[in-house]
């Protein structure tokens, strides 16, 4: 029997957030328990998808039904090697995050797990969707959840942060709208077949002139989500104002989504677009990361700093998802998992301290190595491995992507490698201001090492940092050929109807 | 010729005269009768109403010789007008509109306004389309000056009746021109002396067009026809003031499109232009003032300016899919925008109306479910999924684009950006802000939630299964167009 194994983990959590409404909101134990054990009853049945995931190229797990046919749409979902990591990383992110949210959520806790849980499945449905509607429509639903999460359990400035990360979103999105329309009534022209499913829209070439146009709506979309510079105003603000567990959540798979956005429809819809915009991508890229990691260098505010580390690294993703090739796309592939395990770890620690300190301003600490030892040393596991120490994964994915940008264009390479000379100062710098020296402070001087459950949430975490640092090829080879096949589809659409110098294009072919 | 009677034809009109009658009879024979009496009676007129409008769905029924016609876009508008009204009865049901909602008159004189929206809906006849609007209009002037101890309630219907005045005023001045062309008040007819070469580009013509379009648009509250909508939504009693934002918006739109395409020569005609510029001013006015809005009913008379210029990006797309994308977001925007006003009449007391911004503050703290309500309707209203209000902009949007109208979807979705700050200025003052009272509000019974539950169950349902409706609708304009 054919089991709707996708189906069952986005609406999975949903389900559970509906059943957390009958529960009585004084009875915080019971919202507690019920939403872990849950969520980790969606990882745990998204862990399939992995092992019998199969080396290829083709959309697996796939599942269609009809939904609005007057419209052409469906329900239609399904995941390659592209999409998997980033479900995975979901699954697996949202129970730490329940467990991150144990004690620091002080008021409705029931509305902050059922926000979660929502979010998740919108999250999810993200992913998964094969059907351009669908995918907006999860798209937009995943916003208010995270709305809510910054808007009702963040810190001060809450409200100006959530509406600012919403209405900046929303903008992105609504031009999205209108080009997949345009998309829709041109496929629906040119075939006779109305239809929202991305993989027969991937099929048609579109004229350049709407390529450009197209590109540039669905880019800013993504581009703001990424968020790539100069689009990256609303993070810092969202980030240091939300709660830990929306920073992890954000940080570790909000942000991968317009990553994603660009690998899953950028790429093989326009590729004449992309070949006419990836010397202003690249540059923004190579910006956004010295940018980010040099304002990252001045923050007094740790979150803030990791905040900004994100510009940072995402910088490094996008990066290596337009250098087109193999590496450089699995590179960011692989970064992608990574800066969600490695800056929803620094984003957990971050909110641990703080729920002891309640303060996160770098001068306020110093020579926490003494008093709180387990803390320091998962900090500098998480740190190093943001930083992309050697047999850490952070390694692996910076070194895939400078290789991937090296083949196609040195000079980016060359100034995206400063960058992780950067990110190894201002990490290193802080970790020293913070963790040694005096211990002089007397705040410092009573603060309480790791509970058990804050170790238990960090382990799996520390795991996945160590064994894609050390064996990334089990996770490599389950993108490869997905990843190949993308770049196939990119080459032969380019070549296709390709009237201008094709050099970029015949060099790589040599190599 | 022997006029053709057929008056199953307007049995629905018949069963909603025949309720209003009851009510008021009913009340000289018991003097005392209270609501508790005439909802349910007003209730069931809707209901029986309903069932009839069902019989005669696919009967093409035509009654007096042609005057009314029962064809299923009729039908379909008298569906949207009797849930309006019945939403909007349910929502007269609480605390606050106790005092004055008591006359039985209320419950009359609603029947006769959604009497005379079936017959603007009803008709190819010009004359009948203006006494469904009379109908409906006198009908309204009655209802916004029902709290009649109350200055501002009186000042907007005063204000309502002179710019209505006027406006029907106009409605017949262009009936007349156009009578004097043609020579007759049937759309057909009078489409066949237009379509005429001889006559095109006939002053008088166009003059009557334009005056028929005025009348029309303002009760569509489109621009520049909408300077009487906040005042008037502020001042009307809050289940009247969503009766009229949606119902009465519906009837308007109704004898539009009906007129539009029995009259005008497809795309190329000139009212596509002049409706584009329409749609775009009055989002942009709507949405604009909308945003400095401090009195949620005054915000969403704005919001309903600017979805008549949403709605307008339907009927500006010229085509089966356009109009069929107008009734969509019209049924859609009936359970929305009667749910929000539904909040706000449920959660007014008899001493206070509840209706400033601040009053909503921590609202999600006292009313959890309310408040989630409410937020459900604001971003249905700002167009977000899995709601109604998403698909209905969806699917103008997507007619509009296939229509080849991209600037004016680009238009229409930055609008979508503006009008989304000021619904989430609802929404951040219920659940982000602290409560400034710790009041614990009206005391309503539970039966009061009716409107609120039904509204918002159907805005989830349009919102996740509107396949069926959409498909439906889209039938409807092959005997149309």
């Amino acid at each position: 029997m054919h089991i709707p194994l996708l189906t069952i983990i986005t609406a999975l959590p949903t389900v559970t957030a509906i059943l957390l409404v009958f529960l009585k909101r004084e009875n915080e134990r019971a919202i507690k328990y019920v939403t872990l054990l849950m969520s980790t009853v969606v990882f745990l049945a998204s862990l399939p998808l992995f092992f019998t995931f199969q080396s290829t190229a083709d959309m697996q797990f796939t599942e269609v039904h009809a939904w609005i046919p007057a419209l052409g749409t469906r329900y239609h979902v399904g995941i390659d090697g592209i999409s998997l990591f980033m479900v995975l990383l979901t699954t697996f992110l949202t129970p730490i995050v329940v467990l991150a949210s144990w004690t620091n959520i002080s008021r409705n806790l029931k509305g902050y797990m059922i926000s979660l849980l929502v979010l998740e499945t919108g999250i999810l449905g993200v992913f998964v969707s094969l059907d351009l509607f669908l995918f907006y429509v999860f798209w937009e639903v995943m916003l208010i959840p995270m709305y809510f999460i910054i808007g009702i359990w963040g810190g001060r400035n809450r409200i100006y942060a959530a509406v600012k990360f919403f209405i900046y979103t929303f903008v992105g999105s609504l031009l999205m709208l209108v080009a997949i329309l345009v998309l829709y009534f041109y496929h629906g022209g040119l075939t006779g077949e109305y239809t929202f499913d991305v993989l027969k829209l991937q099929e048609t070439h579109f004229p350049l002139g709407y390529q450009t146009w197209l590109f540039l709506a669905f880019g800013l979309s993504f581009a703001i989500k990424v968020p790539m510079f100069p689009f990256h105003t609303w993070l810092p603000d969202a980030h240091v104002e939300a709660p830990t567990g929306g920073s992890v959540i954000l940080a570790g798979v909000l942000l991968k989504m317009g990553a994603y956005g660009f690998l899953r429809f950028c790429l093989p819809f326009f590729p004449h677009a992309v070949e006419q915009f990836t010397p202003l991508i690249l540059t923004l890229a190579v910006v956004g990361i010295i940018y980010g990691a040099l304002v990252a260098m001045v923050q007094p505010d740790l979150k803030k700093l990791v905040a900004y580390s994100s510009v940072s690294h995402l910088g490094f993703v996008i990066l290596g998802i337009f250098t087109l090739n193999n590496q450089g796309i699995q590179g960011g592939l692989i970064q992608m998992v990574n800066h969600g395990l490695s800056t929803g770890a620094l984003f957990l620690l971050v909110g641990m301290i703080y729920e002891r300190r309640h303060t996160r301003r770098i001068a306020d600490f110093g020579g926490l190595a003494k008093q709180v030892p387990v803390f320091a040393t998962f900090f500098m596991i998480v740190m190093l491995s943001s930083i992309g120490l050697p047999g850490l994964n952070g390694f692996v994915g910076e070194y895939l992507i400078i290789l991937g940008a090296f083949l196609e264009q040195r000079v980016f390479a060359i100034f995206a490698a400063t960058g992780v000379v950067w990110t190894a100062v201002y990490m290193l710098l802080m970790y020293q201001r913070v963790m040694f020296g005096k211990l002089d402070k007397e705040e410092n001087k009573k603060l309480l090492d790791l509970s058990p459950r804050e170790i238990g949430l960090l382990v799996p975490i520390i795991f996945f940092i160590i064994f894609i640092g050390v064996y990334p090829n089990a996770f490599l080879k389950k993108m490869e050929p997905s990843v190949n096949h993308l770049i196939e589809v990119v080459k032969s659409k380019t070549l296709a109807s390709d009237i201008r110098e094709p050099s970029l294009i015949i060099g790589l072919r040599e190599e | 010729m022997t006029p053709d009677l057929n008056l199953i034809t307007i049995s629905p009109a018949i069963a909603l005269t025949l309720t209003g009658f009851l009510i008021i009879l009913a009340t000289l024979i018991v003097p005392k009768m209270s609501r508790a009496f005439a909802l349910p009676l007003a209730i069931t007129g809707l209901t029986v109403a309903a069932w009839l409008t069902l019989r005669l769905w696919n009967v093409n029924s035509i009654a007096f010789g042609g005057l009314v016609v029962a064809d299923n876009f009729a039908l379909t508008f008298s569906f949207i007008f009797l849930i309006g009204a019945g939403l909007s009865l349910l929502a007269s049901l609480n605390e606050h509109e106790a005092g004055y909602l008591l006359y039985p008159e209320f419950f009359a004189v609603t029947m006769f306004a959604t009497l005379g929206m079936l017959l603007m809906a009803a008709s190819t006849h010009l004359l009948i389309i203006f006494l469904g609007l009379e109908t409906l209009s006198i009908s309204l002037y009655v209802l916004v000056a029902i709290k009649r101890r109350e200055p501002a309630s009186l000042e907007a219907a005063f204000k309502y009746f002179l710019l209505g005045a006027f406006a029907s005023a106009f409605l017949l001045y262009g009936i007349a021109l156009l009578y004097g062309v043609s020579g007759s008040f049937d759309l057909k007819e009078i489409a066949t002396v237009v379509h005429d070469p001889l006559k095109q580009g006939n002053p008088l013509v166009i003059l009557g067009g334009i005056f028929l379009m005025i009348g029309l648009g303002f009760k569509v509250a489109m621009f520049p026809f909408h300077m009487w909508a906040p005042d008037v939504y502020q001042g009307a009693p809050t289940p009247v003031a969503a009766f009229m934002s949606t119902c009465s918006k519906a009837a308007g739109f109704a004898a539009m499109l009906r007129v539009l395409f029995s009259v005008s020569n497809g795309a190329a005609s000139g009212w596509v232009t002049v409706l584009w510029v329409v749609a775009v001013l009055s989002m942009f006015i709507g949405n604009l003032s909308a945003i400095a809005q401090k009195n949620v009913k005054r915000m969403l008379a704005f919001s309903s300016i600017a979805h008549a210029g949403y709605i307008l990006i339907g009927v500006v797309a010229w085509s089966a899919m356009g109009s069929a994308s107008v009734i969509f977001y019209l049924l859609s925007y009936t359970f929305m925008n009667v749910g929000a006003f539904s909040v706000i009449s449920y959660l007014s007391t008899d001493e206070k109306e509840f209706v400033d911004l601040k009053d909503f503050r921590g609202l999600a703290y006292r009313k959890p479910m309310i408040a989630f309500v409410m937020a459900v309707f604001m971003f249905s209203l700002a167009g977000l999924p899995p709601t109604a209000g998403f698909v209905g902009k969806f699917y103008l949007f997507a007619a509009a684009v296939k229509a080849g109208h991209i600037p004016l979807v680009v238009i229409g979705v930055i609008n979508s950006m503006i009008a989304l700050y000021y619904y989430l200025g609802v929404v951040v003052a219920m659940f982000m802000r602290e409560p400034e009272t710790a009041e614990t509000g009206p005391r309503n019974l539970p039966v009061a939630l009716a409107s609120l539950l039904i509204a918002v169950a159907a805005t989830f349902a349009l919102g996740l299964f509107p396949s069926y409706w959409i498909a439906s609708f889209e039938l409807l304009f092959t005997s149309i167009l």
